[in-house]
């Protein structure tokens, strides 16, 4: 019985996503709602990772392009494609950020047992991002680290910044 | 919600800190004055009472020593000077230490204590027996005057205080209570004895007696109430306002009428009783209506409102206006002012749709919302604003511990400080506040044997000034002191690499080289300032508040400061522009004219970046490139010109659409590093307008411009 509470207790819920024919996943705690993909307005002088800003109901939210950030092949948008607003930590500051993914696929309940350690090569991604690999039926799960994607050093914008003035200059 | 009363203590108490400070330094310039006097005795008696209430008995217990001290320079006693003064303020601070300590839970210094405590009894006199004798309060004490301040309404409360037979059981102390209340102001009591049982019945251990008293003040309902907060279950408490304190009032009131008010006769009784012809108080005791007592109380009450009534006559003319005011925490008017963000936002689609529609009915309603919605973004935002001049008397004690840490002499000068600013910039303004004032005393006034020799008073002057133009504040601070020298100002930044040999600067461009990042003019570092830190996160500061901040100085006389900054945060006015498609804003304030730029423009000026405006050649930035934005630009684009940092500078945007009333918007942390644009806002068809900081961009051009010099050698 005691072990069965335990393992209860180890479940945790992912929002599974696509980029790039891959699932991600990250945990629904986090994850604030998923709309529709709309029009962002562009921010100049960022990076090209950073999307732009929507209006969410009265607030500015900043969104990402995940394929940017992750260095993945440029997908076309389709109707599957949709922002999800998470709820980061940039600089010990609570915020929300919108993350444009391919198609949300669903909410995944993973056992703790069924996560293992990111493996240092091979994922093509910065590992700091990744918390670990979810296993589910014969799929791999890439559950990412919301707080060390969003973290304002990796969004270090000052050398970008010059350097997107410089290239509008040429 | 435990710590909620000690959450309220900390708050009124750093409250009272504040007036605390301001009425020692007033008294340091007129030690007579009774009145601050006064004031000074009842900040430390309140922070000494609750302090004890709330369980801060290291506050409580030093704050009792000091309050002794005032008690004497109240009585006439003690003869305030300087050094009472000073020690007073390093009291203060003790306080305030403990309190900040109490606040994180840190150990207590009570060192400092015990020997501000030893200095502080150097001022006593030798001590007198009746002096030191309790002052324990009796039923029947005479009249208890505390100097009370004449710029508040007085007014007179009756307070009926009915203990509970047992109240004496939960260890109360009844006469503390009579003697905290004797401390709101002047205060008769009169005991009712009326319940006590005879000898041989009477429980020592039950309180029979209630107690009737008088109370002319300037507090509130809420201050007496506070008073009994603890034995408000076990007694009946009745506070009537028998005085407003306001003109008009007929005589005083009859006694009769009064014993009616109090409830312990009724009419009737009164006109029965009035039929025969004695006294009506010996009537209505013969008539066994009421008691000796009550009577006595009542004649009491009757005396004190004559007499309060005959003083107010006589002062009539130095009235003071009733204000009253009303305490909300800063968080619920951050919200509605937020609320009123939304509604413009609203307002401003509701306007554009009714413009498209042709419905004059609807266009009737959306001009109608406008204009209120207008009036009530004003009000909301009348409500954040303070007088700076509360930032002022804070000022006043830098510059008095400054001067006499340099050995300086130094007299500040302030003028409007009742200029009002958002509570937000208010306290933005303060660390370069203090940086500028650090900097006038360390660098600018000299030491008096210099100012003498060089036939200018001892006696330095800074001035602190604040005054409304438009709809910003101008900010001067200006000392008479040694001045900036251009001359040295070049070699410096020479030295420091921050200008080029070639580089000619005319007097301005001098002065603000003083704001460069890494530059500071003196050669030591002073513990005060001087580590050529302080002036670029000065200009940084103003700059986030939306400001701009320029130094003028003549060799020997002095320098000025000016700052300008903006009233409010929240909301600006501003015009829209569009580059390419997407909606920008340009604070209204920077801008002084649109003129328009061709190709031919263009052409004309061989790719450089200036336009003719009136025969002046004004440059501008083009945002196109600025912002890298692909495409080619229309045939006509426009140039908003601004005044930017004291220098006339064009942006070139595609279009531009107009006046807009623009609620600003953070763009969050992820854009921290974005400079160039300051927020963003919401426009009436949803979509995001981000807002320009014209200062930055000015800036980035500069950089650029310079990397391209570079690379071109």
């Amino acid at each position: 019985m005691s072990d069965n509470d335990t393992s209860a207790a180890t479940v945790n819920q992912y929002l599974t996503f696509i980029l790039n024919g891959e699932v991600f996943g990250i945990t629904t705690d986090r994850v604030l709602e998923v709309l529709d993909y709309t029009d962002i307005t562009p921010v100049p002088q960022t990076p090209d990772f950073m999307c732009g800003v929507i209006n969410l109901r009265g607030s500015i939210v900043p969104v990402v392009d995940m394929h940017r950030k992750f260095g993945l092949p440029i997908s076309k948008h389709t109707v599957n494609t949709c922002i999800i607003i998470v709820s980061a930590t940039v600089d010990g500051e609570q915020t929300s950020v919108g993350a444009v993914a391919d198609s949300v696929r669903e909410v995944l309940d993973l056992d703790t047992a069924c996560i293992e350690a990111t493996p240092r090569m091979g994922t093509r991604l910065n590992t700091d991002f990744v918390r670990g690999v979810g296993k589910h039926n014969e799929d791999f799960i890439l559950l990412l680290n919301i707080d060390t994607i969003f973290s304002a050093e990796q969004f270090a914008a000052d050398g970008a910044v010059i350097q997107a003035a410089e290239k509008g200059s040429v | 919600m435990a710590d909620l009363p000690q959450q309220a203590f900390r708050e009124e108490a750093y409250e009272l800190l504040a007036e605390l400070e301001t009425a020692l330094l007033e008294l340091e310039e007129c030690p007579d004055d009774m009145e601050v006097v006064g004031q000074i005795f009842r900040a430390m008696h309140t922070i000494k009472g609750s302090g004890a209430m709330f369980g801060f008995n290291d506050i409580s217990s030093f704050t009792h020593e000091v309050e002794t001290v005032y008690d004497l320079v109240r009585n006439g006693q003690v003869h305030v000077n300087k050094a009472l003064v000073e020690i007073s303020l390093q009291a203060r601070d003790h306080i305030q230490n403990l309190l900040d300590a109490c606040c994180n839970g840190a150990e207590a210094d009570l060192a400092t204590g015990t020997e501000l405590i030893a200095k502080l009894q150097q001022f006593m006199p030798p001590p007198e027996p009746q002096l030191q004798a309790d002052t324990q309060l009796q039923a029947d004490t005479p009249p208890k005057t505390v100097a009370t301040t004449e710029s508040h309404e007085l007014k007179t409360y009756r307070i009926m205080f009915k203990p509970h037979p047992h109240i004496l059981q939960n260890g109360t102390k009844i006469s503390a209570l009579l003697e905290e209340l004797a401390d709101l102001g002047t205060c008769r009591s009169i005991a009712q004895m009326t319940r006590l049982p005879s000898f041989e019945e009477l429980d020592p251990e039950l309180c029979y007696v209630s107690w009737n008293v008088l109370l002319t003040s300037t507090c509130d309902e809420d201050a007496i109430r506070d008073v009994f907060i603890f034995v408000e279950d076990d007694a009946d408490l009745n506070i009537h306002l028998i005085d407003t304190g306001e003109e008009g009032e007929e005589e005083g009131q009859r006694l009769g009428d009064i014993l009616i008010g109090r409830g312990e006769v009724t009419q009737n009784d009164i006109d029965r009783v009035l039929a025969k012809s004695k006294r009506i108080g010996e009537m209505l005791v013969d008539a066994g209506l009421v008691d000796q007592d009550q009577i006595e109380a009542a004649l009491q009450e009757q005396t004190v409102i004559r007499e309060i009534q005959e003083q107010r006559r006589s002062k009539k003319a130095e009235k003071m206006p009733v204000s009253s005011s009303l305490r909300v925490p800063a968080e619920r008017l951050d919200e509605l002012v937020n609320l009123v963000g939304e509604m413009v936002t609203v307002q401003s689609r509701l306007s554009q749709v009714a413009a498209l529609r042709h419905d004059a009915d609807l266009y009737s309603i959306a001009e109608e919302v406008e204009r209120l919605t207008e009036e009530l973004r004003d009000s909301t935002l009348n409500i954040r604003m303070l007088p700076i001049g509360s930032t002022f008397s804070k000022f006043k004690r830098l510059v008095r511990d400054i001067a006499s840490n340099l050995c300086k002499e130094v007299d500040f000068v302030t003028a409007g400080a009742e200029t009002e600013l958002d509570k937000t910039v208010i306290e933005q303004l303060n660390d370069p506040l203090v940086h500028i004032m650090r900097n006038c005393m360390d660098h600018g006034i000299e030491m008096p044997d210099v100012r003498e020799a060089q036939g200018k008073p001892r006696l330095g002057t800074v001035f602190l000034g604040a005054e409304h133009a438009g709809d910003s504040v101008i900010i001067e601070i200006r000392d008479d002191g040694k001045g900036l020298s251009t001359a040295k100002l070049r070699e410096k930044a020479l030295a420091k690499g921050i200008i080029n040999a070639e580089d000619s600067l005319n007097e301005r461009e001098c002065y603000q080289l003083i704001f460069a990042p890494g530059f500071s003019t003196v050669e030591q570092v002073s513990g005060l300032s001087g580590r050529g830190v302080g002036m670029d996160v000065v200009k940084r500061a103003i700059a986030a508040l939306r400001g701009s901040i320029e130094l003028h100085s003549t060799e020997g006389a002095g320098t000025t400061v000016r700052m300008q900054i903006p009233l409010t945060l929240a909301i600006i006015e501003s015009l829209r522009v569009t580059i390419a498609g997407a909606s920008f804003i340009i604070p209204l304030t920077a801008v002084e004219e649109c003129v328009e730029l061709t190709y031919a423009d263009i052409e004309e000026a061989h790719g450089r970046h200036l336009a003719k405006v009136r025969g002046s050649l004004v440059p501008y930035i083009p945002l196109r490139k600025a912002f890298g934005v692909s495409g080619a630009a229309p045939p006509v684009q426009q140039i908003v010109i601004t005044r930017t940092g004291g220098r006339r500078l064009g942006f070139v945007v595609d279009h531009v659409i107009g006046e807009h009333q623009t609620v600003i918007k953070p763009l969050g942390p992820l854009y921290k590093n974005l400079r160039t644009i300051s927020g963003g806002t919401i426009l009436g068809d949803g979509s995001i307008a981000l807002i320009l900081d014209l200062a930055q961009l000015m800036h980035q051009a500069d950089t650029l411009e310079k990397q391209v010099e570079i690379e071109h050698e």
